[in-house]
């Protein structure tokens, strides 16, 4: 039996349009805002998992190129991965990643840093990536903050694509700092039993 | 004599309500209705173990219950 496909399964074309885009210009990383806001609000709101069930494009997309195109092992995570300690301590490390990147950001707006071309991937390899920039209107920081938000984009869909070949096609969703947030969030709204 | 079914079952500890196997159940048996863990409704289920693969986090098992 086949489920008919909703508007929302087809999410994914965004999701990839999102990474393609940032190869031409990186000021459209600033729409990757929308897959941290929109589930926060979400979760905040309506006290559930609805963009996770159902409209994250990315889970489609690994879903789609680890499951339909069979770029998977599908072996279970390890048990360290899927442990409360590890979600938390990646939603941490993430998070302070995230901070960096927001200081980063704050330093060029100011003028006490310069706009650095590149993306940082994992964290550590710094890709020259001047051909996406042509200049913005505003600060040159509008720049440096979509420069660091398409970095931690790009490396949370490098990362998802390795644990999707190496175990299950959405391992992913198991560790994504979003959706440990966002579950966090639903258990603190949810009434005690 | 009891008849034997097989039904899906959630570690609702280790459970990160992703949602793969609502997106996977041919019966939508399968919710997270507070966004915490799965549940499963055991009249709809049918034991046909799609979810136990999708799991990612693979905390979906089958068990054989007697009704």
């Amino acid at each position: 039996m086949k489920t008919k496909k909703k508007w929302y399964d087809y999410l994914w074309i965004l999701s990839l349009t999102y990474l393609i885009l940032g190869f031409f210009n990186i000021l459209f990383a600033w729409l990757g805002l929308l897959c941290f806001f929109i589930p926060l609000i979400i979760s905040v709101v309506k006290g559930n998992k609805a963009y996770c069930n159902k409209y994250c494009g990315r889970g489609q997309l690994f879903s789609l190129i680890g499951g339909r195109f069979g770029l998977s092992r599908r072996k279970d995570v390890p048990a360290w991965m899927r442990s409360k300690y590890f979600r938390y301590g990646f939603l941490v490390f993430f998070f302070a990643m995230f901070f960096v990147m927001l200081w980063n950001t704050w330093l060029v707006f100011s003028g006490a840093g310069e706009l650095k071309e590149a993306v940082t991937l994992l964290w550590t390899f710094r890709l020259p990536w001047h051909w996406a920039y042509h200049g913005t209107l505003f600060s040159p920081g509008v720049a440096q903050f979509a420069f660091g938000f398409y970095s931690v984009m790009l490396t949370s869909t490098v990362l998802g694509l390795v644990t999707m070949v190496l175990f299950k096609p959405r391992s992913w969703c198991v560790y994504c700092p979003m959706g440990t947030m966002t579950q966090l969030i639903c258990k603190a709204k949810a009434p005690r039993p | 004599m009891p008849k034997q079914q097989r039904k899906a079952k959630i570690n609702t500890e280790q459970c990160v309500a992703c949602g793969c196997c609502i997106k996977v159940c041919p019966r939508g048996a399968v919710a997270v209705p507070r966004g915490i863990f799965a549940e499963v409704d055991r009249e709809l289920c049918v034991g046909c173990g799609k979810c136990v693969k999708e799991c990612p986090a693979s905390v979906i098992s089958l068990e054989v219950v007697s009704i």
